[in-house]
């Protein structure tokens, strides 16, 4: 005796996924948020002395407000910046506590990794990059990029020559701190100065 | 041979559009996953400099946004102005800003949380230093230069 229960008409089934599609077309967007990340140093304590660093392990670099580039007190051109970086961050010889006299020294302290096979002398080198107030965004955005892709570029290099794979496709933790410690971002950006105006 | 013949003078038959609803649908997932919610109107034009060394931002709520650039509605100058949320802001707002982003946060992702910095591409870095100071003050230490992928040629 049961009553027969009559179809229910899916025709407009499609009509109300294309309404929905399309809403969602609309209201969403679909570019990945991509950048460079950096973290801030915290803010220096009001009565903080000059920390004096020797001038071997400092390699400076300056954008003024044209844009021009200036590294180590010579103007240079951001093609060169990358080779710059990275032959001044070189640590060829990463088990030996000494370095070349042209270069920067090595940390006192060691680390040690088994994985790398012992104790790690990080370089002391730091870049110290200081822009102007009237510097453009997009400039400063390259001058980091390089130094990025001049970090990349000395661990993919170390990677490769302990494990056989880029630094990117390492897939095992212990490994990326390893290679993370021994070549540290050491980037330092100066407090802002006042100079040349908006 | 009557079996042949039968099919002479038939017309095409209609295609069937009974799964037509289905294919909609795998389309409306396929959008509904790989997109993300737009959350706010932009006031100000941005057009993000180009990086070749770029990461993914990972995690998208543990994300705050600040936007520089000129505003896009000339009544407001050329000058480049900060955006937070949906209005323009000055520096001076910012420590308060990231307070709220930190209270909507539990207590455990709050030191995940990473500001992205939007700035146009012809900004001057001095506003930009004046963000990154106000955000050192209030220890917001992890920050991300948003960037497209590759050079502009």
């Amino acid at each position: 005796m049961a009553r027969q229960v009559s179809e229910i008409n899916a025709g407009s089934m499609a009509d109300i996924a294309f309404l929905l599609l399309i809403f969602f077309l609309v209201t969403t967007t679909m570019d990945v948020d991509t950048g460079i990340t950096r973290k801030l140093p915290p803010p220096p304590p009001k009565d903080q002395e000059d920390i004096k660093v020797k001038e071997r392990n400092v390699l400076k670099v300056l954008v003024n407000k044209n844009d021009r580039l200036m590294v180590n007190g010579k103007p240079d051109d951001i093609s060169n910046l990358r080779a710059e970086v990275k032959e001044f961050l070189r640590n060829p010889d990463i088990h030996s506590p000494n370095s070349p006299e042209n270069m920067p020294e090595k940390r006192k302290e060691p680390l040690n990794f088994p994985i790398l096979g012992g104790d790690v002398w990080p370089s002391k080198g730091v870049i110290s990059l200081k822009n102007d107030r009237g510097t453009s965004y997009e400039m400063y955005i390259k001058v980091q990029n390089e130094l990025a892709a001049a970090i990349r570029e000395l661990r993919d290099e170390l990677s490769q020559q302990y494990f056989g794979m880029r630094f990117g496709q390492l897939a095992d933790e212990k490994k990326i701190k390893a290679i993370q410690k021994t070549i540290p971002v050491s980037i330092s950006e100066a407090e802002p100065e006042d100079i040349g105006g908006k | 041979m009557a079996k042949f013949k039968k099919k002479i003078g038939k017309g095409t038959p209609g295609i069937s559009t009974s799964s037509l609803p289905d294919i909609i649908f795998m389309l409306l997932f396929f959008f509904m996953v790989t997109t993300t919610m737009r959350d706010s109107t932009l006031l100000v034009k941005i057009k993000a400099p180009g990086a070749t060394e770029v990461q993914k931002l990972e995690k998208k709520s543990l994300v705050s946004f600040i936007f520089i650039g000129p505003p896009i509605k000339k009544q407001f100058g050329t000058e480049p102005r900060i955006q937070l949320n949906d209005s323009f802001a000055t520096v001076d707002d910012i420590p308060e800003f990231i307070e709220k982003e930190r209270q909507s946060h539990d207590e455990a992702d709050r030191k995940f949380l990473t500001t992205s910095l939007k700035v146009d591409k012809d900004t001057k870095m001095g506003i930009v230093t004046d963000v990154k100071q106000q955000l050192r003050e209030v220890g917001a230490f992890k920050i991300n230069y948003s960037t497209k992928k590759g050079f502009d040629k």
